[in-house]
């Protein structure tokens, strides 16, 4: 495995347009003054001409991505998952999602680990908005590596997408030299019996280091990553609840509308077991610091693992 | 124009009127008041202005009609079939289950529709992207969009005016049908939009204001915004609510209503009068 480094994945998702972009000069950029934050504008630098700030006007920008993606571009728009879901959401339902439009939203800054700027700019909703409109494809990669691939596969697919970043700095765990991305299909990190973890986005590192430290404690835990949403991937779940018979899920969302209620579905459609979400509990953040925010809300190392050993009570 | 020309061209808008009233009243619901005011815009894009090929629906060099105030698809959906995107029996069942003339313009099913629309203020932008799009592929295909004048109350349509201004989208225009009323009543009653002009010259437009029922005005006008460089056009038309049937003309009510029976025999009756008309 390379040497592991700290990096958001917003930073990635820059990275990785930049990547695109060499090889496809379909794609166009779209920012709403948030280039700096969002990270486009590491491709702003390297593809000026393509790259097009909509000003503070989220709604117009979506608009804008929609009548690119019809003339045959492939429009990758970047904003606060706030904004880009939240302030736009009837633009993204009505002129994306309708027509099916070949357009790739990006929301970053998601959760609560935004930190300082409180809870007008913590997004805990974008995956309970995205996953509710027909079509939609929502992909919340959990590391760096996974995020680079992540923006090639919905490049490659032909349809709406939205991608979550994250604004902190994480540990990118995935191994770069043995890792493929499949959208709809959730990774196993490990193997386990008695429970299985399943976490999406800046969180799974954080179950990782949870999971393995049960492990020590004679608790086995399986865990899944989970980086698509939406398809989510069904027979993973069965499989986990049929080998485990429970299931925990981990999010840097509201319980309500996220990963933990599609995993619910799937798994009491198909094999009801009990399922257990961990997430932001039906309640708005706050300002501080974002290390800080993950551990009150529970959702770092320490707080997942004394969670799920309460719950395995 | 000649006077043939003119002739066909109001012809055309009367079968386009025809067609809208058949539409809206098998479907017994939908929007004839706006339909019949953008009649004639319409019936001049696809009928003179617009590079189109009803067999080649997607020709990625074709002109582009965007309806933003995508309730008057009656009037849409007459054009596009007289021209030959689909047959015009598609319009008798309009709005039916397991029709393909939806009650707002749908992209993905529709022959000939460039956008899906309907939510007010969105279609403005997709009309942006698309002309931003014919600048980055060298295109030199033309973008034309319909608002509202109800519609302006949007704050969208503002934000897309500053977008298209910003990134000199002179590839691009944007009539107003200015037909004065909207739901809730006259235009100037429920919101205002004092200046309508003014505040699109102030957003960086090139503004001509014309009688949308004119065909003549119509040409011209569209022939100037083709000679404007580096700033997007807008065409405010000066249009009658209803325009083509008298009991529906300026009156508020006909927004969204469909004729009963024996209104639907009247409105078709004058206009067929009218047609009969224009053909002596």
């Amino acid at each position: 495995m390379a040497e592991s480094k700290k990096i958001a994945t917003r930073e990635s998702f820059g990275m990785a347009l930049c990547e695109l972009a060499k090889e496809h000069d379909d794609i166009v950029v779209l920012d709403a003054d948030l280039a700096a934050a969002t990270k486009t504008e590491i491709f702003k630098k390297a593809y000026p001409e393509r790259f097009f700030d909509c000003g503070i006007a989220e709604g117009n920008m979506i608009g804008v991505a929609a009548g690119l993606a019809a003339a045959g571009k492939v429009p990758f728009a970047a904003s606060f998952a706030m904004f880009a879901t939240g302030r736009a959401y009837e633009q993204v339902r009505n002129s994306v999602g309708y027509p099916h439009l070949n357009v790739k939203i990006a929301g970053s800054h998601a959760g609560i680990s935004v930190g300082e700027d409180g809870a007008t700019h913590q997004c805990c909703e974008d995956i309970a908005l995205m996953r509710t409109i027909p079509g939609m494809v929502v992909l919340n990669p959990a590391d760096h590596y996974e995020m680079i691939e992540a923006v090639k596969a919905a490049y490659a697919y032909n349809g709406p997408v939205y991608i979550r970043l994250g604004r902190l700095a994480i540990e990118s765990f995935n191994d770069p030299d043995n890792y493929s991305f499949e959208i709809g299909k959730g990774v196993t990190l490990e193997e386990g019996t008695d429970v299985t973890v399943i976490a999406t986005g800046l969180v799974v590192y954080e179950a990782l280091k949870a999971v393995r430290a049960l492990k020590e404690k004679g608790i086995s835990a399986r865990l899944i990553n989970m980086h698509t949403i939406k398809p989510i991937d069904k027979d993973i779940i069965i499989k986990a609840a049929k080998e485990t018979g429970k299931i925990i899920t981990v999010e840097e969302h509201n319980i309500i509308g996220g990963l933990g209620e599609a995993v619910a579905a799937a798994a009491s459609e198909n094999c009801p077991v009990p399922v257990y979400r961990i997430g932001v509990e039906d309640t708005f953040g706050h300002s501080g610091p974002a290390v800080g925010l993950l551990s009150e809300f529970g959702l770092d190392a320490a707080g997942l693992e004394k969670k799920i050993a309460e719950l395995l009570k | 124009m000649d006077k043939s020309e003119l002739l066909e061209l109001k012809k055309t808008a009367c079968n386009v009127r025809l067609w809208t009233i058949e539409g809206v009243f098998n479907a017994k619901s939908g929007h004839p008041g706006g339909s019949l005011s953008a009649a004639d815009i319409m019936t001049y894009l696809y009928f003179k202005e617009m590079n189109v090929d009803p067999k080649n629906p997607k020709d990625p060099k074709r002109d582009r009609f965007v309806l933003s105030k995508g309730h008057c698809c009656p009037s849409l959906y007459a054009a596009l079939a007289l021209k030959g995107f689909f047959p015009t029996d598609e319009i008798k069942s309009l709005r039916h289950i397991g029709a393909m003339l939806q009650g707002h313009p749908d992209m993905k099913h529709t022959p000939g529709i460039d956008m899906s629309s309907g939510s007010l203020g969105q279609g403005i932008s997709a009309a942006c992207g698309m002309a931003l799009a014919g600048k980055l592929s060298n295109e030199s295909y033309r973008v034309y969009a319909m608002l509202g004048d109800g519609e302006c109350e949007e704050g969208q349509v503002w934000e897309a005016a500053m977008f298209a201004s910003h990134y000199k989208l002179d590839n691009l225009v944007a009539f107003v049908d200015f037909n004065g009323l909207q739901i809730d009543g006259s235009v100037a009653d429920v919101a205002g939009l004092d200046k309508l002009d003014e505040k699109f010259k102030a957003f960086g437009f090139e503004v001509i204001k014309i009688d949308g029922h004119d065909f003549e005005q119509i040409e011209d006008a569209l022939n100037k915004a083709k000679t404007v460089k580096g700033k997007p056009t807008v065409i405010i038309a000066a249009t009658v609510k209803g325009k083509g049937v008298s009991y529906m003309e300026n009156q508020v009510g006909w927004h969204g209503k469909a004729p009963d029976a024996e209104q639907y025999q009247k409105a078709m009756d004058e206009l067929k009068a009218q047609l009969k008309e224009l053909e002596a």
